[in-house]
């Protein structure tokens, strides 16, 4: 009974995942196809010939080392930002009674339902005012302050017990070391999702560079790759190998991470 | 005594030290911004010109505005299909991944792969698949010898499409909430439930459900909040059309804004968005306010 269980899961999850993955082996195949292969009908999923013409063309459409390199530096930066600020919110809207706190937690929530399409003038004019425009600091402060990881953080530290913060308070330790010491081991598996998350939203992102970013040393490689379908007829060559490169970084942090929130299984079953 | 008094005093201030890096970057980079689209809301306003202050006119305008209203519908069905739909599949291949299998690594990666991908390239991919004359699908339909569907200029089909496409890229995001959710339950719960020999039926109705719901209460409210804000995902892959059938609130507004410059009667239609999901998420809160 519970071997035959335990096959359907595995052939439930790997219909899923194969459903799942098509669309990705479909980009990933194609983006080997040379020049007119890409074109051909009938589609045919496995190229002719596995060509790396695409990719010596992607590298050779302007700097696309450089918008590499200026996407990772800025991605890690911010979420670096991003997880130790969202964690000290998230853990003080969990686990403090104070004044406020129910209306900040709202508006933090609140602001997640602004479309920020929509909002994209003054948030230009802020971030000129302060001198941020064209800097690449304009592109990791203001979206490392994300209202998503806060409530992911404050929810998962909901259910820490508050007893084991008052014998730590009453063990000596201060507040800080409360949060430093005790919470952020708690919460690895939900930071480790927040680093995942945060680095795939830094990495993707195409709005922020938008409003902050004019000067094309300072592009990002979300924003190379968009400017690149606007500006010419769009080369899908070169744009499907761009495409694919950039879930390379994305990729490897998931699989770094993700080991993480297995391990919470077993640390985080605590006692009330 | 005096130790105590202490403990108490940074109990005190110890939340707001913690709150400020966010809140302050918060404050000045998206609610300021917020606080001046309220104001053009008031306001007729092209972007260039000073904004000229018109009180109630937009918000007339839009009662009104037929079309606004469509497009709400439509925003308010789609996000009614995709809502429910990205919470059991996410849920339901959560379940199954937190069991004692092997692979565990691979099909994790495999579901989550798509939500990894930027919604430019995700629309490119699909409409390679779903494009009528020159589609994947259509071409593997043909060779079954039925005809082709016409997948993205049939508004059915489209905004189908749309919806297959939605769930195929959101389901890992949700997929890796959960599984941290289901991770935190602890484990003696289920080993107290075996040995009064509970079903597993029974355990995930009474320990996992229950013990899951700030999880589930999170996930319905971003799950919400995302497909009344849908917009990249669409535009790249349908473009909102055939005609406006997939042109949901985000994209109506965006081309108002910025194509017909119409910024201040824009705002407005944001400020209203901004309360429908405001409501919705307060009717949540207060129903499972123990939770929260």
């Amino acid at each position: 009974m519970k071997k035959l269980s335990n096959s359907s899961i595995y052939i439930v999850l790997t219909f899923v995942s194969i459903l799942m993955l098509i669309p990705v082996l479909w980009i990933i195949l194609s983006s080997f196809k040379s020049g007119m292969d890409l074109y051909e009908w009938p589609p045919r999923l496995i190229p002719k010939t596995f060509s790396l013409d695409n990719y010596k063309a992607a590298f050779s459409q302007g700097n696309f080392l450089l918008y590499f390199g200026n996407s990772l530096f800025v991605t890690i930066a911010s979420t670096a930002l991003t997880l130790l600020i969202n964690s000290m919110a998230g853990f003080a809207l969990a686990k403090y009674k104070f004044k406020g706190r129910q209306f900040i937690f709202i508006v933090f929530i609140s602001t997640l339902m602004i479309p920020l399409e929509v909002i994209m003038i003054p948030i230009f004019t802020i971030i000129s005012r302060l001198g941020l425009y064209n800097s690449f600091l304009g592109l990791i402060i203001p979206p490392a302050a994300t209202p998503t990881g806060l409530f992911l953080i404050r929810q998962f530290l909901l259910s820490v017990p508050d007893s084991i913060l008052e014998a730590a308070r009453i063990d000596g330790a201060s507040e800080w070391e409360i949060y430093w010491k005790l919470i952020l081991p708690i919460a690895k598996p939900v930071i480790s999702v927040l680093a995942i998350f945060s680095f795939m939203w830094r990495w993707n992102d195409f709005l922020w560079p938008l409003i902050v970013i004019s000067d094309p040393k300072k592009y990002t490689v979300q924003l190379a790759i968009s400017n690149f379908i606007g500006e010419f007829n769009v080369d899908w060559n070169s744009l499907i190998a761009m495409s694919v490169l950039t879930m390379i970084p994305v990729l490897i942090v998931f699989i770094l991470f993700q080991k993480n929130f297995v391990q919470g299984m077993v640390t985080s079953g605590m006692k009330d | 005594m005096a130790h105590k008094n202490k403990i108490n005093r940074q109990k005190r201030i110890a939340p707001y030290l913690f709150l400020l890096p966010n809140l302050s970057i918060f404050i000045v980079f998206i609610v300021a911004p917020a606080l001046y689209g309220v104001y053009y809301s008031f306001t007729d306003y092209d972007g260039l010109n000073k904004a000229k202050f018109i009180g109630l006119e937009n918000y007339i305008e839009i009662f009104g505005d037929m079309k606004f209203w469509l497009i709400f519908k439509q925003t308010g069905i789609y996000a009614a299909i995709v809502v429910p739909g990205i919470f059991l599949f996410a849920l339901g291949v959560a379940l199954l991944l937190i069991q004692k299998i092997k692979f565990k690594p691979v099909f994790r990666a495999a579901i989550y792969w798509p939500t990894m991908i930027s919604f430019v390239v995700v629309g490119v991919t699909w409409k390679w698949i779903f494009g009528d004359s020159f589609g994947v699908l259509n071409y593997l339909i043909e060779l079954m010898g039925r005809e082709g569907i016409p997948w993205l200029t049939d508004p059915f089909f489209a905004r189908m499409t749309v919806v297959i496409a939605t769930l195929w890229c959101r389901v890992g995001f949700y997929m890796v909430i959960f599984m941290a959710g289901l991770q935190n339950i602890p484990l003696q719960y289920y080993e107290a439930a075996r040995i009064d020999g509970a079903t597993k039926v029974l355990a995930f109705r009474y320990i996992t459900l229950p013990l899951l719901k700030p999880t589930s209460v999170m996930v319905i409210m971003l799950c919400i909040i995302d497909s009344f804000k849908a917009y990249p995902l669409i535009v790249s892959l349908t473009g909102g059309g055939p005609g406006k059938t997939t042109t949901y609130l985000v994209q109506y507004i965006y081309r108002y804004g910025f194509e017909k410059s119409k910024l201040g009667y824009a705002s407005a239609m944001s400020v209203l968005l901004f309360a429908v999901i405001a409501i919705i998420t307060a009717i949540q809160f207060r129903s499972k306010k123990e939770d929260m």
